[in-house]
Order: C-alpha cells, then sequence, then structure tokens
C-alpha cells in the first residue's frame, strides 16, 4: 500500500510542476496575474508530495520490502539499519528520486526567500525550475520507476553493492545532488534574466547566493568522495581522473568562474554574456555528468547499471534544457550589453583572468574525458587518457592561477595603484621562499614541480592570511579569505603527500618486520574476524618510529555475504596531519601475506582544505543571508562585526 | 567575427556534442583492451642481455617449443608480487623469457636478486619498444608464445596463484 502512495505521490508532484512550469509562463505572457500567482504554490504542493514519494521509498527500504523490485535487487534483510536508509539512494531510481527532492526542495525555498527581484521575476524562475523538474519526473516515472513492484516477492533481497556500504557514501550523493540542484537554480535565474532582461548588478546581487551555496555542498561532496575512494578502494591515492570524478569536478569549475565572475557583475556591471554563459554550462555539465555517469558512455571505475533507453532519455532532455537554454542566449545575449570596460590593472581584469584559467581547465579535463570516445568513434582505436596527460595539463594552470589569487584580494576595483602590491606581498613572498627552502633541504625534496607546489601553497596561504588579519573584514571578505586559504591547504596536504610519500609492498610473516625510512612495521598477527554481513581476514600491522608511540594498524580483506563481494579495507592510523595507510592482500602460499604500506605525510590536509573551501563559502553565503534578516536582527548581528574594527 | 555568431557557437559546439554522444549510446563496452597481436607472429627484435642474462631475439621464441614471455620493471609493485608465481611456472617445467622495459641494468639486477630469477634469457628494452611489438597495455604482462614465434595468448596484470594452472593449460594448448 505505502509504495502505491508513493507512486501516487509521485505523480502528483510531477502534475504540480507542470502546473508550476506552464501557469505562470502563460499568466505571464497573457498578463495574467492569476494564472501567473500559481507558481509559488505549485511549488509547495510540488515540493510536498515528492518529500511523501521519497518518504514512501525509504519506509520501503528500512522494512525491507522486498514486494518493491528496487529494494529485492538494492537490499538485504541483512543490511546494517543505517546502509538499509542510505540504500535508497545508493542506486539508479532512487538517486534520480532524490535528485527530484532535492529539486523541488531548491523550489519551496525559492518560493520563500522574499524576492528581490520582483515577484514577476520569482514566478518567472519558477517556471523554468518546473520545467526543468518536470522532464526529470517524466524520466522517473516513464522511464525508472523506483516503485516497481515484483509478484510473487522474493523472501530475501540482492544486498548492496559493499563499496557502498560506507559512512562516506551516505552523505556523498545527497552533498553532489543539492550542490547540481542548486546550480539548477542559477540556471533557472540565467534564463529567467534573459527573457525577462534584467542582467545586471541587481540579478548578479540575487543568483550569486544559490551559487554559493551550491558551490559549497559541491565542494563538501567532491572532497567526501575523493576521502571515500581514498580509503575504500584501497589504492591509496585519492584522486585517479576518473571520467566519473571529472565529470563532478567539471561543474564545480564552473560553479567557480561563475561565482568570481557574478562578483564582477555585481561591482562593475561587466562580463554580462559571459556570466550567462557560465551560469548554463554549470548547470548543463551538472546534467553531462549524470548522463555520463548514468549510461554507461564512458568507461569507468564506478560501474552502474548500464542501460541505453535511459541514456537517449537524458539525451533527450539535455538538448530541450541546454539546447534550449543556448538557444535563448544566442537570440538574447545580443541584447545584454557587455557594460563597461575596464583597466588592465584592477581587480576586475584579474577575476577575469581567473576566469580563463579556470576556464581552460575546465576545457582541458573536458577534452580529456571525451577524447577517448571520440576516438574511438572516429577510428576505433581504443585508448585510455590518465593522470599523465591531466596532471601536466592542469597543473600548470592551476599554478598560474594560485599566484593571481594572493594578488587579485588586494588590488582595487576600476583602476589599481600597485605600490601597495610589494608591501601587501611581502609576507606571502616570504613564506613562499621559506617553504621551498626547508622543503628542499632538510627535508630533500627535488624535482621543480614538488618545490613549486610547496611555494604556491605557502604563497596563497599566507595572502589570505593576512586579508583575514586585515582591518574592517567583513563576513563576505572573511568567507572569500578562508576558501582560498583551504585552497593553499589542499594543495599543501597533495604537494606534501606525494613528494614526501613512502611506500612498500613486501610479502610478510606473522612476525615480520619491513623498515620504512624512519619507520618499523611489523605484522603482530593475521586473524578472521567477523561484522553483521561479512568475515574478514584482519591482520594487526604495528607501525612504529622511533622515540614514538606505535600504532596498530588493521587492514582487512573482506567477503560479504550479499551479495558475494570480496572488498579491501585499508587499515590506517593518523600521524600528525598525515596517515600510515595498510593494505592487507592474498598469502602467497607459503604463509606469507602481501602487504602494502604507505607512509602519507599531511594528506589529511587535502579533506580540510576542502573543508575549509566549503566552509568560507557558507560564511560569505551567511553574509549574503543577512541582508534578508529583519532590522533588528540585523542590528544586533552587526555589533560584533563593528567590535573586530 | 560577428558578435551574433559567437553567441550561437556555444549552441553549434552542444548540438555537435549532443548528436556525437547519441550516437555512440548503447555501444558494447570493453574494460579490458586486449592485445591485437594474439594470433600474429612476434615482430623482429634483438635485445641485449641485463643481470648477467643472455639477451632475447625473436629468433630465441621460435624455437620449436612454447615459452613464456613475461614483460616486468623493477619500478612495477605487481612485477614483485608475482615473482613466486613466475619461480612455480617454471618449477613445474615452463621455459620463461623476460623483457624488462623502461629501466636500467642496475635496477633490473638488484630487483631479480631479491625478488629471484625465473628466466633464461632476459631481453633490456630501456626504450619500452616491446611493449608495441606485445601489444601490451601495461605491466606486467605474460605471454605465450608458440614453437613458431606466434603469440598464443596474453595474460593481463599479475599472476596470482590461481592463474598458474591456467597458463600451464595454455603452454600446452600451444604445443
Amino acid at each position: 500500500m505505502i509504495p502505491e502512495i508513493g507512486h501516487f505521490a509521485l505523480w502528483l508532484a510531477a502534475a504540480a510542476a507542470l502546473l508550476q512550469a506552464v501557469a505562470p509562463t502563460v499568466g505571464l505572457w497573457r498578463n495574467d496575474a492569476g494564472l501567473q500567482r500559481l507558481a509559488v504554490p505549485a511549488a509547495v504542493a510540488q515540493g510536498l508530495f515528492t518529500a511523501l514519494a521519497f518518504a514512501a521509498l525509504t519506509w520501503a527500504f528500512v522494512v525491507s520490502d522486498f514486494s518493491v523490485k528496487l529494494v529485492a535487487a538494492n537490499s538485504h534483510s541483512m543490511k546494517p539499519d543505517m546502509y538499509r536508509f542510505t540504500g535508497v539512494w545508493a542506486n539508479h531510481e532512487g538517486s534520480l528520486l532524490l535528485w527530484v527532492l532535492v529539486m523541488a526542495l531548491a523550489g519551496l525555498a525559492i518560493a520563500f526567500t522574499p524576492a528581490t527581484l520582483g515577484s514577476r521575476f520569482r514566478d518567472r524562475v519558477l517556471s523554468v525550475q518546473g520545467l526543468v523538474a518536470l522532464g526529470f519526473f517524466a524520466f522517473l516515472l516513464l522511464a525508472s520507476n523506483p516503485f516497481e513492484r515484483l509478484s510473487p516477492a522474493p523472501t530475501e533481497g540482492q544486498g548492496l553493492n559493499p563499496l557502498l556500504q560506507d559512512p562516506g557514501l551516505a552523505f556523498h550523493p545527497p552533498l553532489l545532488y543539492a550542490g547540481y540542484v542548486g546550480l539548477s537554480v542559477a540556471f533557472a535565474f540565467a534564463v529567467g534574466g534573459m527573457l525577462e532582461n534584467r542582467v545586471g548588478p541587481a540579478w548578479a546581487r540575487a543568483t550569486r547566493p544559490w551559487v554559493l551555496g551550491a558551490w559549497a555542498l559541491l565542494t563538501l561532496g567532491i572532497a567526501l568522495g575523493s576521502y571515500w575512494a581514498y580509503y575504500e578502494l584501497g589504492w591509496g591515492g585519492w584522486w585517479f581522473w576518473d571520467p566519473v570524478e571529472n565529470a563532478a569536478l567539471m561543474p564545480w569549475l564552473a560553479a567557480t568562474a561563475l561565482l568570481h565572475s557574478l562578483v564582477v557583475v555585481m561591482k562593475r556591471d561587466a562580463l554580462r554574456a559571459w556570466t550567462l554563459l557560465l551560469a548554463v554550462a554549470a548547470f548543463s555539465l551538472s546534467m553531462m555528468g549524470t548522463f555520463i555517469v548514468r549510461s554507461g558512455l564512458l568507461t569507468s571505475v564506478h560501474a552502474f547499471a548500464v542501460d541505453p533507453a535511459r541514456g537517449l532519455f537524458l539525451v533527450v532532455l539535455m538538448a530541450l534544457y541546454i539546447g534550449g537554454a543556448l538557444t535563448i542566449y544566442a537570440l538574447a545575449a545580443g541584447r545584454v550589453a557587455e557594460g563597461r570596460q575596464f583597466h588592465l590593472v584592477s581587480r576586475e581584469s584579474v577575476l577575469v583572468a581567473n576566469n580563463l584559467l579556470i576556464s581552460a581547465i575546465l576545457g582541458v579535463v573536458f577534452l580529456g574525458t571525451l577524447y577517448p570516445m571520440a576516438l574511438e568513434a572516429a577510428t576505433g582505436t581504443q585508448i585510455s587518457v590518465g593522470p599523465p596527460y591531466f596532471n601536466r595539463t592542469t597543473l600548470p594552470l592551476l599554478l598560474a592561477m594560485t599566484a593571481l589569487m594572493a594578488v587579485g584580494p588586494f588590488l582595487g576595483w576600476k583602476r589599481s595603484g600597485t605600490g601597495h602590491l610589494a608591501a601587501r606581498l611581502l609576507p606571502a613572498g616570504a613564506a613562499a621562499a621559506v617553504f621551498v627552502l626547508v622543503a628542499a633541504w632538510p627535508f630533500g625534496v627535488r624535482g621543480v614541480g614538488w618545490l613549486l607546489g610547496f611555494g604556491a601553497a605557502a604563497w596563497l596561504g599566507a595572502a589570505s592570511l593576512s586579508m583575514l588579519l586585515r582591518k574592517g573584514v567583513t563576513l563576505a571578505i572573511a568567507g572569500m579569505a578562508l576558501a582560498h586559504l583551504g585552497v593553499a591547504i589542499s594543495i599543501l596536504g597533495a604537494t606534501a603527500s606525494g613528494a614526501l610519500q613512502r611506500e612498500a609492498l613486501v610479502a610478510l610473516r606473522v612476525g615480520d618486520a619491513v623498515e620504512l625510512g624512519p619507520w618499523r612495521a611489523e605484522l603482530l598477527d593475521v586473524r578472521p574476524v567477523a561484522g553483521p554481513n561479512w568475515t574478514a581476514i584482519e591482520a594487526q600491522l604495528e607501525v612504529k618510529r622511533e622515540g614514538h608511540r606505535g600504532a596498530v594498524l588493521k587492514p582487512q580483506s573482506r567477503m560479504f555475504v550479499a551479495p558475494a563481494q570480496e572488498t579491501t579495507e585499508s587499515g590506517r592510523a593518523g600521524w600528525r596531519t598525515g596517515e600510515l595507510y595498510a593494505v592487507l592482500g592474498k598469502p602467497d602460499g607459503s604463509g606469507r601475506w602481501q602487504v602494502h604500506l604507505w607512509v602519507k605525510p599531511m594528506v589529511r590536509l587535502i579533506w580540510w582544505g576542502g573543508l575549509l573551501m566549503a566552509f568560507g563559502g557558507l560564511l560569505a553565503l551567511g553574509g549574503k543571508l543577512r541582508a534578508f534578516a529583519p532590522h533588528k536582527w540585523r542590528r544586533q548581528l552587526a555589533r560584533p562585526a563593528q567590535g573586530a574594527a | 567575427m560577428n558578435r551574433r555568431l559567437i553567441l550561437l557557437l556555444p549552441l553549434l559546439l552542444f548540438a555537435g556534442l549532443l548528436i556525437f554522444m547519441a550516437g555512440n549510446l548503447g555501444k558494447p563496452q570493453e574494460a579490458v583492451v586486449r592485445s591485437h597481436m594474439v594470433g600474429k607472429p612476434v615482430a623482429d627484435f634483438a635485445l641485449e642481455g641485463v643481470a648477467g642474462a643472455p639477451g632475447l631475439a625473436a629468433s630465441d621464441l621460435a624455437s620449436g617449443k612454447p615459452v613464456l614471455v613475461n614483460i616486468f620493471a623493477s619500478w612495477c609493485l605487481p612485477c614483485a608480487v608475482e615473482a613466486p608465481q613466475l619461480q612455480a611456472l617454471k618449477d613445474k617445467g615452463a621455459t620463461l623469457h623476460g623483457i624488462a622495459v623502461r629501466d636500467t641494468p642496475e635496477k633490473v639486477a638488484a630487483f631479480l636478486a631479491r625478488h629471484g630469477n625465473p628466466f633464461q634469457r632476459i631481453g633490456n628494452d630501456d626504450g619500452g619498444r616491446m611493449l608495441i611489438a606485445f601489444g601490451a597495455s601495461g605491466v606486467p604482462e605474460t605471454y605465450v608464445v608458440d614453437g613458431e614465434g606466434i603469440i598464443r595468448h596474453q595474460h593481463l596484470g599479475e599472476i596470482r596463484p590461481e592463474h598458474v594452472p591456467e597458463l600451464l593449460a595454455e603452454l600446452e594448448k600451444a604445443r
């Protein structure tokens, strides 16, 4: 019964989306205020019914209702409670339902935040949002119904892929989806802005909080995904340039560029057409990313169920939405005057350079991701494009960007003097020099690339810190400085964990030890252990450094019951900001066990930096939301800021 | 360029991409790139020896009896992992030749001293050309070459204990 209620609620939500798309459009066209005003109630109805449908599917998963096909295919009664819950979105249909849920909630948020651009504009945005949601409802109901029943119902489900039974997965997809969908709001604002001819500083001010929020969530989602891949896959790496990773990275890059170009529109009313294009591109790339992941178009370590019919459906949706938006862009962006010109040495010109560099990185990642597919279609040759390509092309661009990121915030708008720059950047320059020297001498780092990485991290980090310490810091500036500091910290983590990493692959008997630089690892024991739905062989590996307390790493080789599948669970322990990381391999038949051991200094900084970036974004968003707060609150919030200044 | 045309450009590029992606839907995926050289004779080559072992040439592979050719490198971790299995294959009577790719003689010698040397002949291929000659997509890979010098079987990645009987059977088949 409850799945049928969910199914019915989904149809009602789709109907609400249809109403939300059509009524305001017709109302605005015919000047019928009654029809136009339906946008908000329709958005509310869509939100409520979608939430009801999602709750129904969640219920089916939590009580293990195996008469629902999706539950039978993806769950198991022995699965721990938490993964029965996260299993809702760890599959194609459920994740799409999550997508429309987040989209409907975003619609609710648009309906209830103050319409700073007027109710006409809000209703226009809601109609675009409803139109986009409608396509995804159609996709769900016609091609991927999550509530399909099985008769007779099996007594047991097939279980969830063990790699996905992990706390990291509980939050990775929802965060990414919330980010993607946040970008759909920017998309709706862009399309609405073009249709209503409202693109300008006020439009940018209204759009930017959505982009900020989406960007922060995407940052969190990507950082979490990277951390999950790092500890769950047991390969010792944290980014593999896999197509699916790139699919999430590309919208993030576009959103990052968009965040910065929106500021130029806000402050100087320039770069309008470019900003519109970025807003369209950011959501388009999100859709394309979902498409790439779902259609099986590219070979990836992320094995999702491949279904060409669904792929075709998504192609049609993309043709309608992206094609439609770009058509409007081609027609309407010409009306959007380019705004004012600007001087070479100014905040905005550095932001433009930053935009170009991010776009170049985006282009390079895009090419690298699609090139193997293009080449195979054209010549039949199979190739794979891997880390050597991506690292060599993106890292120099990233270095150049880091150099500029430290300078830009110290420049004024319009036309800036350069006299003060030397003094402002002195700490950054000094920090960079010290980091490079320390890396090169006591730590013996060789290789220009690594040294540049250390230098860039220190340069940007010191510049961002000195920004935080300046007088009159607002929430927006503090958010920006913290996000930049996060980038610096991530770069430091990536550089140090790469340049100073030690690695050993050895076959050990119980009682054997191996030396790894100043570290000594001894295999204490190998024994069987059991969990709720798995058994495992667990090694106890004591890792010690002279004069320090040791840590015992417990890497496992796990055998899951349903589905029967093996996973490696890395054994990890913290060492300052770095990690000791071990993976247990196969026995060699003579009593020795393969052990893969890494010492990765500062590796945790990579994700801490990501967290800090997201936090900076949210802090800046807090600064924006303050504008919505009633006057009384605003005065209270303003007081501590005055005290700080 | 005309401004109108510039604004139209994103749409045109997207349309091209979309047509291309739609055309590629439903194509079967091959996650593993198999060598095109299986079933073909080994290209002519002659490599110098390394680590005290005699060198390897194409003529050594057409010796009348099937052999295993193992492509390895001292910098390759899975190559160290499969060393006991290579030894097991040798102990069961297989003839093994090695090709060390993109490596230096000193490092190869140290690698073999540490992990054992099951090879009769080892060719030093510092340029990595043999990867292309055999159609390898990486290291380690192991090939069964029959008595006439024709590549009969490709084993991708490290040889684990369960693969040893498989490879012995492939050798028997190539006889």
